[in-house]
């Protein structure tokens, strides 16, 4: 097949893409989800990101917290910003850092004011962001402005064998064309690890590899009261077939096909190494993975699952294919691509990727996604330690 | 090619996996090596549903079980070729 070198989609005033064009309304803090999903529900076209975080958190754990906070605001897929918190100083942190791109956003503090106010102040500028962004129209970009996320979830066998590896085929005819290509899940790779380092293309990336990898490690070490027999695999995993953690690793990492990672980023750092494949240090807990990789930049996801996850993220459209043929039949609803006929021989995995890189490019240029029009909108923030 | 019952990954691996709804006892399977598109046959020994894992060869405690050609755990009951491999007779090295 011969790959679409374009696809339609939004310019932005920083030079990226969007796949989509969301105005948001983004609270601080948890206290601040009342007026931002107020504010949404009065203006059409604006969508709220409430959340559980963002009061008292300290050291790299507010770092984290704004990193993902600013990196949602700065995608591409999002046209306009409104900031809302209960102070302002943590509000104009977010909203000086997400000015940068060049795209209108602007912040509220509530102390003060009130909820009733702020709601009415909030929708006059939300109403206005929603009108403008209305006007943008899609254009033909490079096919290089794809940022493409991967994760795979409630995983089995089927994953392993098919959803996975179909990944890895489209990474592997998307690579060369320079497109951004990123995986995570750091646990997931347990087991799989000195394998997984060597796909490091230089000797720098292999080694904070290492150092990632065995930080997460240590922790794990630290903290179970056991072992992570009750988490890794999941009790889904496990249904599907999956015994132990490293069969679940080396499924899971079929998703790179044959590509070489040229960075390991921080949860939520947008890479800036050029186009190619980058690893992210993220939990393998779906929403929190992907959260954290459209805040890396992220305009466009894919998801392959065993069992059924139904994961969404409210900027970054989640593709998602299995390879099960069950699970194909009994939850079609969040299925977008179906490769189950690699099982019977009646589909190759070439023939699978360039069935995935065809609705990957449809989605690119605006097709709704399963997860998207159920509605689904997880938004998550990763939490690094306790709170002050 | 239709027909498939087992796939195994790589021609070292001793473990195959159902890819057909279920596997019943005295099943006679046929199983594709996607590593070099081989053939083989086996007889199911138990009922395996779609994704598990089936032994493709005797195996004793303390043995090594390949899939991908890489090491994903350890048996810890003695298995029979065409028997059921899962949580109640391999466990992963790692905790």
């Amino acid at each position: 097949m011969e790959i679409p070198k374009t696809f339609l989609g939004y310019k932005r005033e920083d030079g990226r893409t969007g796949t989509r064009n969301h105005v948001i309304i983004l609270p601080v803090d948890d206290i601040s989800n009342a007026c931002a999903e107020a504010v949404a529900n009065n203006i059409k076209g604006t969508i709220a990101l409430p959340h559980s975080y963002g009061r008292l958190q300290f050291g790299a754990d507010l770092e984290l917290h704004f990193r993902t906070m600013i990196g949602t605001g700065k995608n591409p897929n999002v046209a306009a910003v409104i900031v809302i918190g209960i102070e302002p100083k943590w509000t104009k942190r977010i909203v000086d850092a997400i000015a940068t791109t060049g795209k209108p956003v602007e912040g509220f503090s509530i102390e003060g004011v009130g909820d009733i106010d702020t709601i009415a102040r909030v929708s006059k500028k939300a109403q206005e962001f929603s009108i403008w962004a209305s006007e943008k129209q899609r254009e033909e970009r490079p096919i290089s402005d794809l940022w493409i996320s991967v994760k795979c979830g409630e995983s089995d066998t089927t994953s392993g064998l098919a959803s996975n590896p179909t990944v890895g085929n489209l990474m592997d005819k998307l690579e060369p064309l320079g497109v951004h290509l990123c995986f995570g899940e750091t646990s997931e790779l347990t087991g799989a690890e000195t394998v997984c380092e060597k796909r490091g293309k230089t000797p720098e990336a292999q080694e904070k590899f290492r150092k990632t990898w065995s930080s997460y490690n240590d922790f794990i070490l630290k903290e179970a009261t056991d072992d992570l027999s009750e988490s890794q695999p999941t009790a889904g995993n496990i249904a599907g077939g999956l015994t132990t953690i490293e069969e679940k690793a080396f499924g899971n990492f079929q998703k790179i096909g044959g590509c070489k990672f040229i960075d390991v980023l921080e949860p939520a750092e947008e890479p800036t190494k050029g186009p190619g494949l980058y690893f992210m240090d993220t939990s393998s807990a779906a929403a929190e993975c992907v959260t954290l990789q459209a805040a890396g930049g992220f305009n466009l996801h894919l998801f392959p699952t065993g069992q059924g996850n139904i994961i969404g993220n409210p900027i970054e459209p989640v593709v998602k294919l299995t390879a099960n043929p069950l699970t194909a039949r009994t939850m079609s609803e969040h299925i977008d691509v179906d490769v189950s006929k690699i099982l019977s021989r009646e589909m190759n995995l070439d023939e699978a990727g360039d069935e995935l890189i065809k609705a990957t490019i449809k989605v690119a240029n605006g097709r709704l996604t399963c997860a998207e029009a159920l509605g689904h909108r997880e938004f998550v923030m990763t939490k690094l330690y306790r709170s002050a | 090619m239709a027909g498939t019952d087992i796939i195994i990954h790589d021609e070292k691996d001793n473990v195959g996996v159902v890819v057909i709804e279920k596997i019943t006892p005295k099943q006679d399977c046929d199983c594709w090596i996607m590593e070099n598109d081989k053939s083989v046959k086996i007889q199911s020994m138990d009922e395996i549903p779609l994704g598990h894992k089936i032994a493709m060869t005797d195996l004793n405690e303390g043995d090594t079980i390949l899939k991908y050609g890489h090491d994903i755990g350890k048996v810890v009951k003695s298995i029979k070729k065409g028997e059921h491999v899962h949580v109640h007779n391999v466990k992963t090295k790692k905790w």
